[in-house]
């Protein structure tokens, strides 16, 4: 079998500030196929974000990726010269902020940035550039493409502007795509244009995609396979369908039923108690522990990432049984 | 579950005096010329003031004990509508009624006892608690002003009060930052209970929280809503939030009410379009693999809503007349509400 598109092992990052070290990244592994889509899910503290970052060699001091590697075509990223990696950066891997502004300039038109873009990783004439830019703004659906590449990023809506960051994202036909929260900021009617629009894209070009979010029911839809991380920590990951449908980690169990559904409305929804701890002071062991409603002693150690049924892996000592359904009882 | 969601239909049809209405209201946000523009103005050029109906001509009863869902997406009017209902702005038309009894028309004592009964929480437990302010003044500042309980009692109210919302009483001089943000909004709901409020309006109360604290606010919420019998008026963009907790959902675009309807209703047989367009694109944990099918367009600007009905550029099943004119809010079904032409049309598989 052929290396997976990106493999990521043991990647550590952490934060070392006066208070401590908060390790944001603690020996985080999973892995990408061509084309797949992956969701990484967690709240906030979870470290889902940094892990895109590090994944990209974005983090900025005074966080450091001090583990682990990142391999991309079989490349570890980590160990690229800093030119090197620019050179892969926007054109093989590319990132979609969860605020377009992230992504462009405010004082530059759209023009003036995506053929930027373009010009960095290809050797073609400006006129060719252009038209690429209009072709690509076309594609994410913006209407009269030309008129919009003269545009400023203030005179476009919320949702255009996210479209804009996905055409430039999308501009050298990426083979991975790092999108963080893309659709946090934007009504449900839009988000749905974007998820539609990621989703073609991503067919129709054979780009894979890590899509970090919060929100369960937004990767249900879009995911192939699914992360589900903690405190630092992969706690699940597996098909979507198995980890929805059937997940072994009570983490993962309490998010599900702490989403309202149809069929429990007006019921007191299922709560997980407390909250997510500080990575400055995490509970020894797991560190979903003083949560958890399965603890025993032995989670005092932490426990490893197995793999309970093929594909699916849970770090848990007390891996939730198979046929403990969902849905609590009506 | 015996369902208290058919109960209060039928408080509805036996034409109760509602806790609060509101008929016709609306809320103009005008922008003045300044003095380079009004000279210009003057001088013949197309200046004008730039005026925003950010609420248009709405209308609605809310019945004692109910929980009354208010969606629609940004720029709607959704949170300037709430904020007229709890007095933090004065609308610009119409009436406010509370217990039957105008807001104009009220004299001071019945004003004040308005303002007390209608308290609001906000989005963002960030933004609204002063950071300066000790819990204990922040919950004990309006019960302490108003009268409402004796200085020397003070503490063991508000210790009270924070009780009810799930917050250890010892944390009474504690200030703002040393607080998460679930902790924050309890905070928040915490003052707006201090007073002995009958009606709350929650403003994207929910929405700023992770998962598993939102599960646990909401469910707060309904715990109060028992304890207390409150009645809430809970403004959402979040379907599933709304459908979770509310008896009725009222729908809003653009500053107009395109449908009201029962929850359970809405959610099985939903009559506006934009309703329908909405309720397939909330994303839903259990549709996995779905093709997202995209309403088209954007949110057009309230600063130039389109003509007619609003909706009619987003519409799959626009109509010539749509464009000329706005449709009114017809019952098509007792206690279901929809301003749709569609309805008049005869062979409409949706009514």
């Amino acid at each position: 079998m052929s290396e997976p598109l990106l493999v990521v092992e043991e990647l550590q990052t952490h934060f070392h500030t006066r208070q401590g070290t908060a390790r944001a990244v603690d020996g985080v592994s999973f892995q990408v196929d061509q084309g797949q889509i992956l969701g990484l899910v967690g709240e906030s503290g979870s470290g889902k974000s940094v892990t895109g970052f590090s994944i990209l060699g974005l983090v900025d001091p005074p966080g450091r990726v001090v583990g682990g590697e990142v391999r991309f075509h079989g490349e570890n990223l980590l160990a690229l010269p800093p030119e090197r990696m620019r050179k892969l950066r926007g054109s093989r891997i590319a990132m979609i902020f969860q605020d377009p502004m992230m992504t462009l300039n405010p004082v530059l038109r759209i023009d003036t940035q995506m053929m930027e873009a373009v010009l960095a990783h290809d050797a073609v004439s400006r006129r060719a550039a252009r038209a690429r830019c209009r072709e690509a703004l076309a594609r994410v659906g913006i209407p009269a493409p030309e008129e919009r590449l003269k545009a400023y990023p203030h005179q476009f809506s919320g949702g255009m502007r996210q479209r804009v960051a996905i055409a430039i994202a999308f501009l050298h036909k990426p083979d991975l795509i790092i999108a963080d929260e893309p659709t946090t900021a934007l009504d449900v009617t839009i988000q749905a244009q974007i998820l539609a629009e990621a989703q073609d894209l991503c067919r129709d070009s054979g780009t894979a995609m890590i899509w970090i979010t919060h929100d369960l029911a937004v990767v249900a839809g879009l995911a192939d396979r699914l992360c589900v991380m903690y405190a630092g920590r992969v706690v699940e990951s597996g098909d979507i369908d198995a980890v929805l449908d059937h997940p072994r980690h009570p983490y993962t169990r309490g998010l599900i039923d702490s989403v309202p559904s149809r069929n429990r409305r007006g019921q007191t929804l299922a709560q997980i108690p407390g909250m997510a701890p500080s990575l400055l002071n995490l509970p020894s062991g797991c560190a979903f522990r003083p949560r958890c409603p399965q603890r025993t002693e032995r989670c005092k150690q932490a426990p490893a990432l197995d793999e309970l049924r093929p594909g699916h892996r849970v770090r848990c000592f007390h891996p939730l049984r198979i046929d403990t359904p969902v849905e609590s009882p009506a | 579950m015996s369902t208290p969601q058919r109960v209060l239909i039928d408080d509805i049809e036996t034409n109760r005096v509602p806790i609060l209405a509101f008929r016709n209201l609306g809320k103009r946000f005008v922008k003045p010329l300044d003095l380079a523009a009004r000279i210009a103005a003057h001088l013949g050029a197309g200046y004008r003031e730039e005026v925003v109906h950010a609420v248009d001509n709405v209308s609605l009863s809310i019945h004692e004990g109910e929980v009354v869902g208010l969606v629609g997406e940004s720029g709607c009017g959704k949170s300037t509508l709430g904020r007229m209902l709890a007095g933090i702005l004065a609308p610009s038309a119409g009436e406010i009624l509370y217990r039957d009894k105008a807001v104009s028309r009220m004299n001071p004592a019945e004003r004040r006892e308005w303002a007390l009964d209608v308290q609001m929480i906000f989005q963002d437990p960030y933004a609204s608690l002063n950071p300066r302010l000790r819990v204990r003044e922040i919950v004990g500042e309006a019960p302490r002003y108003h009268g409402m309980v004796k200085p020397r009692e003070l503490n063991s109210y508000v210790a009270e009060v924070l009780r009810r919302v799930g917050l250890d009483p010892g944390y009474l001089r504690r200030y703002p930052h040393q607080f998460s943000g679930g902790q924050r909004q309890r905070i928040g709901i915490a003052r707006a209970l201090a007073v002995k409020p009958r009606f709350l309006v929650c403003d994207e109360a929910v929405a700023a929280l992770d998962v598993s604290i939102q599960a646990q606010v909401l469910n707060l919420f309904m715990h109060l809503r028992e304890e207390l019998a409150l009645t809430y008026l809970f403004i959402s963009h979040d379907l599933g939030v709304v459908e979770h907790l509310s008896d009725r959902v009222v729908i809003m675009y653009l500053g107009r009410i395109v449908e009201i309807a029962a929850t359970e209703t809405l959610f099985e047989h939903p009559n506006h379009p934009y309703t329908r367009a909405l309720l397939v694109e909330v994303p839903r944990i259990d549709a996995r693999r779905r093709r997202f099918a995209a309403l088209q367009g954007e949110i057009p600007s309230p600063l130039h809503p389109p003509s007619g009905c609003h909706f009619h550029p987003r519409c799959p099943h626009a109509m010539p007349h749509c464009r000329e004119s706005a449709p009114p809010l017809r019952e098509i079904a007792p206690g279901h509400w929809s301003a749709c032409f569609l309805n008049d049309e005869p062979g409409n598989p949706h009514v």
